[in-house]
């Protein structure tokens, strides 16, 4: 204990632990595990029989499939959006910035409601795409729109504060020293703002992974096309295989761990490559 | 665009509730747990039954109101939900409340008249204004080129009326063929474009989304929205058989000995068969199983051909083990594309 309390001057160490490891165990661990002993009544054979059935197996490939896309997307216009609030002023900016955090406040389930009203064929925006015969809502496509929209203010938040850090003159210098604006941005701003966009990035695909409420409003939720892993733990709860159901909340903990711990490296890896 | 009607239905029932909490002393309080399409019943039912309970008692009764999905009402009230009265969809529901939460006798639909349903309903047909896919009857549901909008039955106990309606037709035209049933179920279901979990969820898409030719749909929700869209939106169609739907009603013995409500709450489902209640039911497009109330309507419910649970499909548990547990029927449908 005395060698770990030697690297602080900070006082309150055992306390600040005590409260760390009872507040996780309250709130995640205790929790977590219960899904674990309630899955372990399946035995291994029945969960994999579960967790590998065809139904489960593309109910997953689409959740994770969305999610991927809708926080690549996110991570994209993240940075444009962070971008434009940092470096320039025009009026309405604060608005614009407070407009980013609406999605969290958001209870999702009218967050899908109202997505669907306006991207069905005879909604606002969605008739234009109908007039082409492009469906939105009902199909993958309106999933992404609905996961899109609930991690739209990850990447954003991450990357805003390490924008502000890259100093303008930096830029300017490299300018002055014959860089082109595509250099100026790939050698000199990406690369500091790459492990926050991967932060965000996490997070927005973690969030997504778990969404529930907006997304069957808008999803159709067709088996083996547009129907999510929770919907299927929900339909399984419906028959009361609460065994079952948490089986795939627990294949998709595994999943949605393995991703993060990989994307969490790839960001240790690029802020030390990048020397911060 | 305009604000959905039934979505802000929605709404204020979750009001009612929030504002419910906030009541003066020496008032009774029940909270009805319920399922999806009887917001409007219940609504005006509360406020007839306090009405009667002040008369009878001088006691103030606010009744609180809960919707969602049968099933997930069933396992919420297991979980806690602290229901006085449940008012589901199908007695399955009602039946988990025995037999995996504890909390009402084996025997409850022995109680109250009628297997414990003071009303009773059906499924029919809702088309486009002037039918332009001339849906007469379920065949037609099952030909190429027919959108049709049902909820999940995995999800939805009205889905499973819904689904269980058709597949008692195609029985009775088969005559008593399974393997021709499922057949043409399946059919039927090929023509699904969107599955949504909950019966109120398909109104909505059908209505104010637009999409698909046909919604499979209780009665009284087919004519709640007809009279929330106007006469001249859409068409009811009566198929030529359907199924007899029962929703039933049930005192939550464990939770009202808790609250000392048990007066109460049986009154306040006793005061549904009374001449009062079973008016207040046919107007919310219920079909009263009082007979003097069922002639005054006649004309609004007409006479069906009416198949069983019981009889055809004998009983909810088979038919949940049959149709709608994981690998059943239903399952078998959707296989992989």
């Amino acid at each position: 204990m005395s060698r770990f309390k030697a690297h602080t001057v900070l006082p309150g160490f055992n306390l600040a632990l005590g409260f760390t490891v009872l507040y996780l165990s309250l709130i995640v661990l205790i929790p977590l595990s219960s899904l674990f002993f309630k899955t372990a009544e399946l035995g291994f054979g029945g969960f994999w029989d579960v967790v590998t059935s065809d139904r489960v197996v593309a109910s997953l490939r689409v959740t994770f499939v969305t999610s991927f896309i809708a926080a690549g997307i996110n991570a994209f216009f993240g940075i444009i959006v962070a971008w434009v609030l940092i470096r320039y002023t025009f009026p309405g900016k604060r608005i614009i910035d407070a407009l980013v955090d609406l999605p969290f406040a958001l209870p999702t389930a009218v967050a899908g409601i109202t997505l669907a009203t306006i991207y069905a064929p005879n909604g606002l925006i969605g008739q234009y795409f109908a007039a082409h015969d492009i469906k939105i809502a009902y199909t993958p496509i309106g999933i992404v729109v609905a996961l899109t929209f609930i991690g739209l203010p990850f990447v954003v938040r991450t990357v805003q504060p390490v924008l502000v850090d890259v100093e303008a003159e930096v830029e300017e210098a490299a300018a002055s020293l014959g860089a082109g604006r595509w250099d100026v941005f790939r050698r000199i701003i990406f690369p500091a703002i790459f492990p926050a966009v991967l932060a965000g990035f996490a997070m927005a695909l973690a969030r997504a992974i778990g969404e529930y409420g907006s997304v069957i409003f808008i999803a159709g939720n067709m088996p083996y096309i547009s129907e999510i892993a929770p919907l299927l733990i929900v339909a399984k709860l419906e028959q009361y295989d609460y065994a079952g159901a948490t089986a795939i909340a627990i294949a998709m903990l595994v999943i949605s761990f393995a991703l993060l711990l990989f994307i969490n490296g790839l960001q240790w890896w690029s802020s030390r490559k990048g020397g911060r | 665009m305009k604000l959905s009607k039934l979505n802000a239905a929605l709404i204020a029932s979750a009001l009612t509730l929030a504002l419910a909490g906030n009541s003066y002393a020496a008032e009774i309080k029940l909270l009805n747990v319920s399922y999806d399409p009887t917001r409007e019943l219940y609504q005006e039912y509360n406020t007839a039954f306090a009405k009667y309970w002040k008369a009878k008692t001088g006691d103030d009764v606010t009744v609180s109101q809960s919707h969602g999905g049968s099933g997930k009402q069933a396992r919420s009230i297991i979980d806690g939900l602290d229901a006085d009265v449940a008012t589901l969809a199908l007695a399955a529901d009602i039946d988990a409340l025995a037999t995996k939460g504890n909390l009402i006798p084996a025997n409850w639909q022995t109680k109250l008249k009628n297997n414990s349903s003071p009303y009773t309903s059906t499924i029919v047909l809702l088309v486009r204004k002037g039918n332009p896919k001339s849906i007469k009857d379920w065949d037609d549901l099952a030909k190429p080129g027919v959108a049709v909008i049902t909820p999940n039955p995995k999800t939805s106990g009205g889905a499973r009326w819904n689904y269980l309606a058709a597949w008692g037709y195609a029985l009775d035209k088969n005559k008593g063929d399974q393997a021709k049933a499922q057949a043409f179920v399946g059919k039927l279901f090929a023509n699904v474009p969107v599955l949504d979990s909950g019966a109120r969820g398909s109104t909505v898409t059908f209505s104010e989304r637009g999409i698909g030719d046909v919604l499979i749909t209780w009665e009284n929700e087919a004519y709640l929205v007809k009279k929330e869209f106007g006469d001249d939106k859409f068409d009811v169609v009566f198929p030529s058989q359907s199924i007899l739907a029962e929703p039933p009603v049930a005192v939550v013995d464990k939770n009202v000995d808790k609250h000392g409500t048990r007066a109460v709450a049986q009154a306040y489902l006793e005061y549904l068969y009374t001449p009062e209640g079973q008016e207040i039911a046919a107007k919310n497009f219920y079909r009263p199983t009082d007979a003097k109330i069922a002639k005054k309507y006649e004309k609004r419910f007409p006479k069906l051909k009416l198949i069983t649970i019981d009889k055809v499909f004998g009983g909810w548990t088979k038919t949940q083990k049959d149709h709608f547990a994981d690998g059943g029927i239903f399952d078998q449908i959707y296989t992989k594309k």
